[in-house]
C-alpha cells in the first residue's frame, strides 16, 4: 500500500521533472542558435540583441529604475568606461568608474540641454588609475523637446565613441517617444472610459417632473417623497468620480428609479427582486443596472396596454455574480438587437445596451459582455457576469478626504470618489497619479 | 446503532440542505420591498456561516477520538482550532477584506501585481484544499460506514461522488443560509446528546474511578479487529476468542494471553469479561497507545518528541486559519473591513462554545467505549456513545441526531472546500480549459482527494487535517502578514517564500502520508513541519525582498493605502437612503 501511494506520488513528480529539463534543453538549444557565421554578422547581431534587451525598462519612461536597467544593458555597447543618463540635469543612473567625474559631466550636460546639440569633451583627471580620458554628452529629443541626456566617458581617444554616443541617445530617444505614446494610449482608454459614463435620460428627466407635477395638487406627500427620490436618484447619477460602485448601491438606485416610474404607470407596473444577498458588496461598473432596468420598463410597459412584470435576479456563482433583468413586454428581432449592440441602427436607437456592454467589456474584457435573450413578443432577458475581483476594480477607495464635500452638497449615499486604474493598464502604478490629478482638477 | 434512524437522518439533514439552498434567495414582490431584499449580510448571519464551513469532520468526530486515544495535551487542537480566529481577527480580517480580493490568489495579485505571484499561490491552495478534502471523505467513509455498514472506502466515494454532481451542477453555491443552518445543526448534534450523556453519567452507580488507571471493559464486551494488530498486555488477560491469536486459530474457546506482545489476526472476534483493563496496541503499531499519562500532558500518546510535536501544532493551527480558502471566501460576503472584523469576533464565540463539546465525548468515549482504544477506531467514538451510555431508544434517536451532525460537517466542508479548489483550479491554475472550465475543474478537485483516500486506507482524522493546517500556515501567513504590514514585500520575495515554506511544508506532509515510514526527529520534524516552515517563509521572503528591493510594485502606497484605511471616514455609518431617511 505504502509503495503503491508512494509511486502515485512519485511518477507526477518525475514526470514534471522531465518537462523542466527537456524545457531548459530546448531553450539552451535555441539560444546557441545557428552560428550567424561571419564576424560582421555576428557583431551586427550581437549589437541589435543588446539593443533589443535594453529596450523594454526604457517603454516605462524616464524613471530611475527604467534608467538604471537601461544603461546596464547599453554599456556593452561602448566597451568604455562609465555611462550615464539623466532626467534634465539630475543624475538618474550610472553605471562603470569615473564617478567623481559626474559633476564635470552633469556641467556639460546643461549646456548640451541648453543647445540641443551633442558635445565631446576630453577630461582630465589628477589620478593616474583613472581610466576616464574623455566624455561625450548627446541630447535625448521627444517631441522636440530635451528631457535627459546620456553620458559616456571613455577611456583612449574620443574617436567613434563620440558618434555612437550621438547614435544610441538618438535610439533611447525613440524608445521614450514610444513610452510617450504608451501613456497617451492609456490617457485616451481613461477617457473613453469617461465617455461611456452613462447618462440618465432627458426623456425620463420630463416624464418623472410631469408624473410629480400630478401629484402637487392631489396628494402633496406623495409629491414631496417622489421629488425626494428624484433628488436622491439625480445625486447618484451625476456623481462625477468613480467608474464602480457596489451592487447595493445600483440597487438603491434602481429602486428610486422604479419609484418614479410606478408615478406614473401606477399598479400597471409589477417588480419582482430576487438577490442572493452575498453579491451586494460586489462592486460593478456605475449605472451598469439601471439602464437596464429603464430598457425593460420601456418595452415592458410602453409598446402595449397590458401589465408590465419586471424580474431582476442576482446569484452568487462562486468567483462571479450573475445579475439579470427580465421583462414580459414586447422583444425584439434578435438581428436587430445584433445591430443595435454593434452600433449600426441610427445614433438613438438602444444607446443604453450599447454602453453598458461596451463599458463591462472595457473593464472585464469581451467574455463579459451582456448576454440577451429575446425575440418577437417573447419578453427580453439581460445577464451580466462580473467578477467579485479584478485587479483595479475597487467600488471602495481609501483616498477619501473626509469633509471635502461642503454641507450643501454632502452625499450620504456617496462612500466618496472610487476611482478605478483603467482596465488595459499594463503598469498599475503609472495610471494611478494620473488620475488623482484629474480627480483634483475636477473640484 | 439502529440503521434504519441513521439513514432516515442523514437524509432528513441533506433535505434540509437542499429545501433551504433553495428557498435561500431573497424574494421580495413589491419595490417597496427594496430596502429590504438590498440589504447586505449581518455578521452574526455571516459568523454563523464562517462556522458552518469551518466546523468539519475534524472537529466533529476526530478532535473527541484523538482525545481518547491519546489524553490531554490533544486538547490543543480545539484551542488552536479556535485561536486561529483571533490571529486572524487582528492580522488579517478587516485589511483583506478591504483589499477587494475574494481568494488568496486574488490577494496576492492586488497587492503585488504579479501573475507570477498569483500562480503559485493558486498552486498552494489547491494543496491546502486536497490535503483538507482528504479527511473529510475519510470522516465521510466512517459515518456512512457505521450507519448502513458499508465498507469505509465507499462512504468516501460516495460523498466525493455527491459532492462533485452538486458543485458541478450549481447547486450547494455558498449558500450563507445553508452554512448558518449546518453550523445550528452540527452545534445542537452534540449539544443535545451531551446534556443526556452528561445526566447519564451522572446517574451512573459506578462512575469512573481515577482517569489516571488504565481503562477496563464495563461490562461484557465483544470486539471484532479489522486489520491484525498486535498488542502488549502488562497482566495476564482472560478473554474468548474465535479467530487466530498468535497464529493459532481458536472457535470460541477461552484464552490466556501472558505478559508480552501477541499478535491478533485481522477478523478475529475477543469477548471480554467485565473489569479486564483494555490492552494497549503495543508501540509501532500505527495505532493510539500509552495509555498509563493519559491525563498528563506530554505523557500519553506515541509521539517520541511530544513537546516539540505541541508547539508543531500550536503553530500550524493558530496561524494556519487564515490560510483556508473556503474560510476566507466568506469573507468578501461582509460589506466593509469593520463588519468583517465584527464577523470574526462572533465567529471566536460560535467556535469556541463549539469546541467546549468534543473534549467531552472524548473522555466519555474513553471511559464507556474503550475498545475502540484496542480497534485503533477511535475516530467513531462521538458516533457510538449514546448507544454505549443510553441504549434503547433514545440512544438510537440521539446517535441518529449526532449522525445527520457528522454528515453535515463533511458535506459543508466538503463542499465548501471543493467550491473553492475549482474556482481556483480553473482561474489560476489551468486557464486554458475555456467557458465551461469550471465543472470541469471539479472533477480533479475531489478526484485527487478522492483517490488518495482510498489508496491511503486510514488516517486519523484530525492529523490529517493538522498537516493542511501547517501547510496553510506556511505558506499564507507569511504572505497575509508581510502582504498586509509590510511595505517591503516584492513579487520575487514572496513567490520564494510561498515555495520555500508552503513547498518544504507540503512536501513534509506528503512524505508524512505516502512515504517510507520514519522514525525519531525524521518523523517529528516531518509529522509536525509548522515548527520550521513557518520561520522559514517569512525569514525567505523578508530576505528575497530585501535582495530585489528594486522590485517593490510601483503601485505599493496605494495598495496599502486602500487595506488600512477605514472604508468610511468615522461618525458617516452605513449609508441610508430609504425615503426620507435622509430628508435634512
Amino acid at each position: 500500500m505504502n509503495g503503491l501511494a508512494l509511486l502515485a506520488a512519485g511518477a507526477p513528480l518525475l514526470f514534471a521533472a522531465g518537462l523542466a529539463t527537456g524545457r531548459l534543453l530546448a531553450r539552451r538549444a535555441a539560444r546557441g542558435g545557428p552560428d550567424p557565421g561571419t564576424p560582421v554578422e555576428r557583431a551586427t547581431f550581437r549589437t541589435l540583441h543588446t539593443a533589443s534587451v535594453a529596450a523594454p525598462p526604457l517603454r516605462a519612461g524616464l524613471t530611475p529604475d527604467a534608467a538604471r536597467k537601461a544603461v546596464r544593458g547599453l554599456r556593452p555597447l561602448f566597451g568604455t568606461a562609465a555611462l550615464g543618463l539623466t532626467a534634465e540635469d539630475r543624475l538618474l543612473a550610472w553605471e562603470g568608474p569615473g564617478r567623481h567625474h559626474t559633476e564635470a559631466a552633469l556641467e556639460r550636460v546643461r549646456q548640451v540641454l541648453d543647445t540641443g546639440r551633442a558635445q565631446t569633451f576630453a577630461v582630465a583627471c589628477p589620478d593616474p588609475d583613472c581610466p576616464v580620458r574623455w566624455g561625450a554628452a548627446a541630447p535625448l529629443t521627444v517631441d522636440r523637446r530635451v528631457p535627459g541626456a546620456l553620458v559616456v566617458l571613455g577611456a583612449g581617444e574620443p574617436g567613434s565613441g563620440a558618434r555612437a554616443t550621438e547614435e544610441v541617445a538618438r535610439w533611447v530617444s525613440v524608445q521614450l517617444e514610444l513610452a510617450d505614446l504608451d501613456r497617451t494610449r492609456t490617457g485616451l482608454i481613461e477617457a473613453e472610459v469617461r465617455a461611456l459614463r452613462a447618462q440618465i435620460s432627458p426623456h425620463f428627466v420630463y416624464n418623472s417632473l410631469a408624473a410629480i407635477a400630478s401629484f402637487v395638487r392631489t396628494d402633496p406627500e406623495r409629491a414631496r417623497e417622489l421629488l425626494l427620490e428624484f433628488a436622491d436618484f439625480a445625486r447618484y447619477s451625476f456623481r462625477r468620480h468613480g467608474a464602480f460602485t457596489t451592487l447595493a448601491e445600483e440597487l438603491r438606485a434602481v429602486e428610486q428609479f422604479l419609484e418614479l416610474v410606478r408615478a406614473r404607470f401606477g399598479p400597471r407596473l409589477e417588480v419582482t427582486l430576487r438577490i442572493a444577498p452575498e453579491v451586494l458588496p460586489v462592486a460593478v461598473p456605475f449605472l451598469c443596472l439601471q439602464p437596464l432596468v429603464e430598457n425593460a420598463v420601456k418595452h415592458g410597459l410602453e409598446g402595449s396596454a397590458g401589465r408590465g412584470r419586471i424580474t431582476i435576479t442576482a446569484h452568487d456563482e462562486g468567483a462571479t455574480a450573475r445579475i439579470a433583468v427580465e421583462d414580459n413586454g414586447v422583444g425584439m428581432e434578435p438581428g436587430r438587437l445584433r445591430r443595435i449592440l454593434r452600433g449600426e441602427d441610427g445614433p438613438t436607437a438602444g444607446i443604453g445596451l450599447r454602453n453598458v456592454d461596451e463599458r463591462l467589456r472595457q473593464v472585464y474584457g469581451d467574455e463579459h459582455g451582456l448576454v440577451i435573450e429575446t425575440g418577437v413578443g417573447a419578453g427580453t432577458k439581460v445577464t451580466l457576469r462580473v467578477p467579485k475581483y479584478r485587479p483595479g476594480v475597487h467600488s471602495a477607495p481609501p483616498d477619501t478626504p473626509p469633509g471635502d464635500t461642503g454641507p450643501g452638497n454632502a452625499e450620504p449615499h456617496d462612500t466618496g470618489p472610487a476611482h478605478s486604474e483603467p482596465p488595459d493598464t499594463q503598469v498599475p502604478g503609472v495610471a494611478e497619479p494620473g488620475d488623482g490629478g484629474l480627480r483634483r482638477l475636477d473640484r | 446503532m439502529n440503521q434504519t434512524y441513521g439513514i432516515v437522518a442523514v437524509a432528513a439533514a441533506v433535505l434540509a440542505t437542499l429545501v433551504i439552498g433553495s428557498v435561500g434567495l431573497r424574494v421580495s414582490r413589491t419595490t417597496s420591498d427594496f430596502y429590504v431584499a438590498s440589504r447586505t449580510v449581518p455578521p452574526y448571519l455571516n459568523a454563523m456561516a464562517v462556522s458552518g464551513e469551518y466546523l468539519s469532520a475534524a472537529s466533529f468526530l476526530g478532535i473527541a477520538g484523538l482525545v481518547a486515544a491519546e489524553g490531554v495535551q490533544m486538547l490543543w487542537f480545539p484551542v488552536g482550532y479556535a485561536a486561529g480566529y483571533l490571529v486572524l481577527l487582528a492580522f488579517v480580517a478587516a485589511p483583506l477584506r478591504r483589499s477587494g480580493a475574494y481568494t488568496l490568489p486574488d490577494f496576492a495579485d492586488s497587492r503585488l501585481g504579479s501573475t507570477a505571484a498569483r500562480r503559485v499561490a493558486g498552486v498552494l491552495v489547491v494543496g491546502v484544499g486536497w490535503l483538507y478534502l482528504l479527511p473529510q471523505l475519510q470522516g465521510a467513509g466512517l459515518t456512512l460506514g457505521l450507519v448502513t455498514g458499508a465498507p469505509h472506502w465507499l462512504g468516501g466515494v460516495l460523498v466525493a461522488v455527491v459532492v462533485t454532481l452538486a458543485v458541478a451542477a450549481g447547486g450547494m453555491r455558498g449558500i450563507t443560509f445553508v452554512q448558518a443552518f449546518q453550523y445550528c445543526l452540527k452545534l445542537t448534534a452534540l449539544l443535545v446528546p451531551a446534556l443526556f450523556l452528561l445526566l447519564a453519567w451522572h446517574g451512573d452507580p459506578r462512575p469512573a474511578g481515577a482517569l489516571e488507571e488504565p481503562p477496563a471493559f464495563r461490562r461484557h464486551t465483544q470486539v471484532t479487529v479489522d486489520s491484525t494488530v498486535r498488542l502488549r498486555i502488562e497482566a495476564p488477560l482472560r478473554a474468548v476468542a474465535s479467530g487466530a491469536v498468535d497464529g493459532r486459530a481458536y472457535d470460541g474457546a477461552p484464552l490466556a494471553l501472558d505478559p508480552g506482545v501477541h499478535e491478533i489476526r485481522a477478523g478475529t472476534t475477543l469477548r471480554f469479561p467485565p473489569g479486564t483493563p483494555v490492552p494497549e496496541r503495543a508501540p509501532g503499531d500505527g495505532g493510539p497507545g500509552a495509555a498509563a499519562g493519559w491525563a498528563a500532558p506530554l505523557s500519553g500518546g506515541e509521539e517520541e518528541h511530544p513537546l516539540y510535536a505541541t508547539y508543531g501544532l500550536i503553530c500550524a493551527t493558530f496561524l494556519g486559519t487564515m490560510g483556508l480558502p473556503h474560510v476566507l471566501v466568506r469573507f468578501y460576503t461582509n460589506p466593509d473591513g469593520r463588519a468583517a472584523r465584527r464577523t470574526t469576533v462572533i465567529v471566536l464565540a460560535l467556535v469556541g462554545g463549539f469546541y467546549l463539546l468534543p473534549p467531552l465525548y472524548g473522555l466519555l468515549g474513553r471511559l464507556y467505549a474503550p475498545d475502540l482504544l484496542l480497534t485503533g477506531n477511535t475516530d467513531a467514538a462521538v458516533l457510538v456513545l449514546p448507544e454505549r451510555l443510553l441504549g434503547g431508544t433514545a440512544g438510537d434517536l440521539l446517535g441518529a441526531l449526532i449522525a445527520a451532525g457528522a454528515c453535515a460537517a463533511f458535506l459543508s466542508t466538503a463542499s465548501g472546500l471543493t467550491l473553492s479548489v475549482a474556482g481556483v483550479l480553473s482561474q489560476d491554475v489551468l486557464p486554458s480549459l475555456g467557458v465551461r472550465r469550471f465543472r470541469l475543474a471539479t472533477l480533479p478537485a475531489v478526484a485527487v482527494p478522492g483517490t488518495v483516500s482510498v489508496a491511503a486506507g486510514q488516517l486519523p482524522v484530525a492529523g490529517a487535517v493538522g498537516l493542511a493546517f501547517a501547510v496553510a500556515a506556511s505558506a499564507f501567513c507569511p504572505l497575509l502578514v508581510l502582504g498586509i504590514w509590510w511595505r517591503g514585500l516584492t513579487p520575487p520575495g514572496a513567490i520564494a517564500g510561498l515555495l520555500a515554506g508552503g513547498g518544504g511544508a507540503l512536501t513534509a506532509v506528503t512524505l508524512t502520508i505516502a512515504g517510507p515510514p520514519a522514525g525519531g526527529w525524521a518523523h517529528s520534524l516531518l509529522a509536525w513541519p509548522a515548527v520550521w516552515s513557518v520561520p522559514l517563509g517569512f525569514l525567505t521572503m523578508i530576505l528575497v525582498s530585501l535582495a530585489t528591493r528594486d522590485r517593490i510594485p510601483p503601485g505599493t502606497d496605494a495598495a496599502m493605502a486602500r487595506l488600512h484605511l477605514p472604508e468610511r471616514p468615522a461618525g458617516r455609518d452605513l449609508p441610508s437612503t430609504r425615503r426620507g431617511v435622509t430628508t435634512p
